[in-house]
């Protein structure tokens, strides 16, 4: 299952609270304010290093350009609307508002 | 049978604050007819929702929680309520208005990864 | 694949809108079928069709009546979240609609997903 988080993880808990439901192997797509999430050398860096051990990060492109987010935390994948597409494509989608 | 889908209704929200559980429980009652395979879980402050003692007379909004007691009756009773997010804000389960299935926030996260659709309220 | 969204915020307040439709957009340009979006919430003042945005500004709701007009996707509205904010058939976009909750589940069913969109 994709899980979906658009919240600024500076502002609101849907980030750790999706973090203590998803499974093993799930990915994880940040978009809107959840882009804050994945950029570089911030609070949440080494928190997705390790979740990323079990799980794929993704993040949406548009957004980070959008606010000016430039270097992410190594290993997420950054992708475009089409990238979205072709992961719920693959899966079912979980959104966390 | 074909065709039943798996559904689940994900509350996470207080009540009250934002219309966000009045308007996904009127979603699943109206669901519950359609005879899919339904169910809601409480998350967060959305276990507030299955709160005791609810009195919205004071706030000019009508009250709801009641409802939640009616979902059995619409065949709606897979009812769970993450452990983590009652114990945190110092709720048990005689809190609560109806009767639940209490589960740890991997259980709830397997179920959620049976469904073939989860709905966020 | 069949898709069907669930857009659950308004216009301009939230860019809920916008994700919806930048998805609903990439996923026809990939050739999958966005079936319908269903408003719910205050997502069903996305197509009034009054709105006047700034020119230099995106038109939500004539950009949701295009997606309409030119790729068959359903634009529906939930009929009693509608009520409740003053939405009727009158103040709607063409290709808009107003439609129960009935509607929404039979979107849940006869797709391959349901992707929601909200704050």
């Amino acid at each position: 299952m994709l899980h979906t988080i658009n919240k600024s993880p500076f502002e609101s808990t849907t980030f750790e609270t999706c973090v203590s439901f998803v499974q093993p192997g799930d990915p994880i797509l940040f978009l809107e304010d959840g882009v804050y999430a994945v950029q570089a050398a911030n609070r949440f860096s080494s928190r997705l290093e390790n979740i990323m051990k079990t799980n794929p990060v993704y993040a949406l492109q548009p957004d980070l350009s959008a606010r000016g987010l430039g270097a992410v935390t190594d290993g997420v994948t950054t992708v475009d609307y089409e990238g979205f597409v072709d992961l719920v494509e693959e899966h079912q989608v979980n959104t966390w508002l | 049978m074909e065709d039943v889908k798996k559904i689940m209704h994900v509350m996470r929200r207080a009540p009250h604050g934002s219309i966000y559980t009045y308007e996904g429980l009127e979603m699943i009652l109206i669901m519950a007819a359609y005879e899919q395979d339904l169910s809601v879980a409480f998350i967060g402050d959305g276990v507030y929702a299955l709160k005791k003692d609810q009195d919205t007379a004071g706030i000019g909004i009508k009250g709801f929680a009641k409802t939640f007691m009616a979902l059995d009756g619409y065949d709606v009773e897979k009812l769970y309520v993450d452990k983590a997010s009652l114990e945190e804000r110092g709720l048990t389960e005689d809190d609560l208005l109806v009767d639940v299935e209490v589960l740890t926030s991997d259980e709830i996260g397997k179920l959620m990864n049976e469904q073939d659709v989860v709905i966020p309220h | 694949m069949k898709i069907g969204i669930l857009l659950k915020e308004g216009p301009y307040n939230h860019q809920a809108s916008d994700s919806a439709y930048k998805f609903a957009e990439a996923a026809i340009k990939k050739g999958h079928t966005v079936d319908a979006v269903f408003l719910y919430n205050d997502g069903v003042t996305n197509v009034t069709k009054h709105m006047d945005p700034p020119q230099d500004d995106r038109d939500i709701a004539k950009r949701w009546n295009e997606l309409g007009e030119k790729h068959g996707v359903e634009v529906l509205a939930c009929i009693a979240a509608s009520k409740r904010r003053g939405i009727s058939d009158e103040v709607i976009i063409e290709k808009g609609e107003i439609t129960g909750l009935g509607t929404l589940t039979d979107i849940a069913i006869r797709n391959d997903r349901l992707v929601t969109f909200g704050d």
